[in-house]
């Protein structure tokens, strides 16, 4: 009866799956999706040039990545978690929590975060007051805060047209949205004055007058997009007024729908990057579990290829899809060589 | 409401044409006015779903069928001893110590090579003429001399992929005006590809590759391909069918044919079709804690998601076959158990072979259904850059990570590169023969077996 055979055959597949869930032979990558181009890239990179197989990338944003990365030790956790930013103590903590003590942190390169917008709109020559002045829910009018009222682009700077203003900022989730908090609202914050005005309110509290800074307004005019960079671009396609917030790499793939938009002067480039002209940049990160190495085959050798001259270096296929080569790339090649991790030197 | 104006007596009010069939009255006007107003609602719902599909289709193919087709350059490579193999023993052991990156200059010579001898005019770098390439040549040469160490030293003819930015100026997605601000290419390097199509050298055709490959990383769009993608989906559906065929048409006979009725087997059938209508990304997270933390089954594999759509589709499963065994007349079975058939007999004898076409049809249509599943598919791990060379070995397809066809698709839509978002719409028209197949499958079935009673 064909239904006997099914039923053995169920059973079989089970026996299978029973003995070979022992081993795992591929390395397991996840985390931020601006490292994901990068980190597929050498994937592949690495399966075609190395007997091991290619290793599996997933994306979902840093702090997904690195949550997953500190769920413990063992062939059912990554081995790897991609970065947009630094590890937090915070997270660090939370690693040691469930017994991810030795971790190895491996800076890859430096990315610049690009305003760009419809290719057929106007085109902005921002600083970043302009961007404070536009989406922070407070701003300083006549040296009192208030709601901020700013509804046009000429509102805030009357060099600009009036569009209305209506911004497309990435999801906290990710860690290109700390940068942009970072570098750019947290510096019109102070630019502006707005900073010291917070400060003083809250008592000199010097914290809390940041987290005032980068909150920004909720009325719409700023929207989160906890998607990747392709939901942004769909955004601006279909609201040209859009302006959105884009890894260098991205635009450079989409210059035939985006303009990008310059920082106080600079047009970004991986050269005004690499030079540190261009403000808005970050360093791209991925991290390694040391408890991982020997017992996932190919993973020091993935870390290794990873930031080696030919892929990492100044020529190489990473710089050509957008990454600002890192200049201290030997020291960090080195740490990888020694397994050096955060916090220790074992 | 009747109309009973028509019928009145004689005595009450008379009325202008009371009574006459051939002179229709206001009221009946109004009733036949609603009618015809109904059918023409009928007609514009059909209408508006039928314009729905059209655009649809016509959305998906006109986008899509670019996938199948792809740049191609013809070249002669030499393949230099120098470079490939210094010692020149033709040990394989150090024939593969020369990664990828030093076949670049072989291609390099080779491209420069056939613009020298076609005569063509250009001032562009070196690394401007490699550029028109796709950074899979290297890899396609690299697999060719390792396959084939007996040809180092031969000029030999390749096909290789042209950049996705000289296919999309053969399909008419990347124009002069378009790449004003692109790095990656240059109205020169547009003159060259020019002057290479006249000369025979760079052509589009019929793209096998991306019906038979593999995922490739964001510089290379031209060269990925969904086949491994459709055999993780493939892989996946082989699980679900030997799994929840079995179970699910066991469940349903217990429960149908043999299981007394009272308060637990209420709560079970009502269990059952609740299970139908749990969101599927729920079965995704079960399949996380269940199949992959605590039964510690190999992250990615198709194994774990086959058995996380098991689940999704059992429920179909049930429902259907209970559906079919019900239809199955119960003069069937007193005329089975009346000739001396156990209740056993009776079943799998009369009972089961005359529901086995409804059954297969829920099946299918469970299996379809599966086949278009991604949302669980993201939290086992299935979704993301999985270039796994095609399995070899069934074990190997359930075991080894791979993607599955709607996840590929999820995941070319989210690349930054233009032609990936082509690729994706090719990879919609396959996966919707495959869904239009089985379902067209299920329906012959369903009318060359299906008997009414």
């Amino acid at each position: 009866m064909s239904f006997v055979k099914l039923t053995t055959s169920a059973l079989t597949i089970a026996a299978v799956s029973a003995t070979a869930a022992a081993a795992r032979d591929q390395v397991q990558v996840a985390g931020s999706s601006t490292v994901l181009p990068y980190a597929s890239i050498v994937a592949e990179a690495f399966g075609e040039n190395f007997d091991f197989p290619t290793p599996v990338v997933e994306s979902g944003g840093s702090s997904a990545g690195l949550k997953r990365f500190c769920e413990g030790v063992g062939e059912n956790t990554i081995d790897i978690a991609n970065a947009s930013r630094a590890i937090k103590e915070k997270e660090i903590a939370a690693c040691a929590e469930n017994g991810v003590t030795d971790i190895i942190e491996v800076r890859i390169g430096y990315d610049g975060i690009v305003f760009a917008s419809d290719i057929q709109g106007n085109s902005f020559a921002y600083t970043p007051s302009d961007w404070f002045l536009a989406l922070s829910d407070q701003i300083l009018v006549d040296g009192a805060l208030v709601a901020n009222p700013n509804k046009t682009w000429a509102e805030v700077n009357a060099d600009f047209p009036a569009q209305d203003i209506q911004a497309f900022v990435p999801g906290t989730k990710h860690g290109t949205r700390e940068v942009f908090e970072d570098k750019v609202i947290l510096a019109g914050c102070e630019a502006t004055g707005a900073f010291d005005v917070l400060k003083e309110a809250n008592g000199g509290d010097k914290k809390a007058a940041e987290k005032a800074c980068i909150a920004l307004r909720t009325d719409g005019r700023s929207v989160d997009i906890d998607g990747d960079y392709t939901e942004t671009l769909a955004r601006i396609e279909s609201n040209k007024d859009g302006i959105g917030v884009f890894g260098l790499a991205f635009y450079e793939n989409n210059t035939d729908k985006l303009q990008v938009a310059t920082m106080s002067g600079i047009v970004p480039s991986t050269e005004s990057i690499a030079t540190g002209e261009y403000p808005v940049s970050r360093p791209l990160f991925f991290y390694v579990k040391k408890a991982h190495i020997g017992v996932i085959p190919g993973l020091k050798e993935f870390a290794e290829f990873f930031i080696a001259d030919e892929i990492a270096g100044e020529d190489g296929p990473l710089s050509e899809y957008g990454l600002v080569a890192d200049p201290e790339l030997a020291d960090t090649q080195e740490a990888v060589f020694d397994e050096a991790t955060i916090g220790g030197n074992s | 409401m009747t109309d009973t104006s028509q019928f009145q007596t004689p005595g009450s009010q008379p009325r202008s044409h009371a009574g006459s069939l051939l002179q229709t009255d206001a009221r009946t006007k109004r009733r036949n006015a609603a009618e015809r107003r109904f059918r023409l609602y009928g007609k514009a719902a059909i209408a508006a779903g039928l314009l729905m599909l059209v655009i649809l289709v016509t959305t998906i193919l006109s986008r899509g069928t670019g996938a199948f087709t792809q740049t191609f350059m013809t070249l002669q490579v030499e393949l230099l001893e120098s470079k490939l193999d210094k010692k020149g023993n033709r040990d394989l052991g150090d024939i593969k110590k020369v990664s990828t990156f030093g076949y670049a200059p072989l291609i390099k010579g080779a491209v420069q090579a056939k613009i020298e001898s076609l005569g063509i005019e250009h001032d562009l770098k070196a690394k401007q003429l490699t550029g028109l390439l796709s950074k899979s040549a290297a890899a396609q040469l690299r697999n060719f001399v390792i396959a084939n160490p007996d040809q180092i030293g031969q000029t030999v003819e390749f096909r290789f992929l042209a950049s996705s930015r000289v296919d999309g100026y053969l399909k008419g997605r990347v124009s002069r005006d378009s790449i004003a601000n692109d790095k990656s290419i240059s109205p020169a390097q547009l003159d060259l590809v020019d002057a290479l199509i006249a000369a025979g050298v760079v052509e589009k055709t019929f793209n096998l590759d991306f019906i038979t490959g593999a995922d490739a990383s964001d510089q290379r769009p031209e060269a990925a391909g969904i086949g491994v993608a459709m055999l993780g989906s493939l892989s996946m559906m082989l699980v679900v069918l030997v799994l929840a065929l079995p179970i699910g048409v066991a469940a349903s006979i217990y429960l149908e044919e043999f299981a007394p009725k009272n308060w637990i087997t209420d709560i079970i059938e009502v269990n059952i079709s609740n299970l139908a209508a749990v969101p599927s990304i729920v079965f995704g997270i079960l399949g996380l804690a269940v199949f992959i933390n605590y039964m510690h089954l190999p992250m990615s594999a198709p194994l774990v998601g086959g058995l996380v759509l098991t689940l999704m589709t059992l429920p179909t499963i049930i429902i259907s076959t209970r559906a079919s065994l019900k239809s199955v007349p119960p003069s069937i079975r007193d005329a089975a158990l009346g000739v001396g058939a156990s209740k056993m007999q009776a079943v799998f004898h009369h009972v089961l072979p005359l529901a086995a076409p409804g059954i297969l049809t829920g099946t299918i249509i469970g299996l379809a259904q599966a086949l278009g599943e991604t949302a669980p598919l993201l939290l086992i791990g299935m979704v993301g850059f999985i270039a796994s060379n095609a399995p070899e070995t069934l074990a190997e397809g359930l075991l080894s990570p791979n993607s599955a066809m709607p996840a590929q698709i999820y995941e070319w839509a989210k690349r930054a590169d233009p032609a990936f978002y082509e690729r994706a719409w090719g990879g919609i028209i396959i996966l919707l023969v495959f869904l239009v197949t089985m379902n067209t499958v299920a329906v012959l079935l369903r009318r060359r077996f299906e008997r009414r009673w």
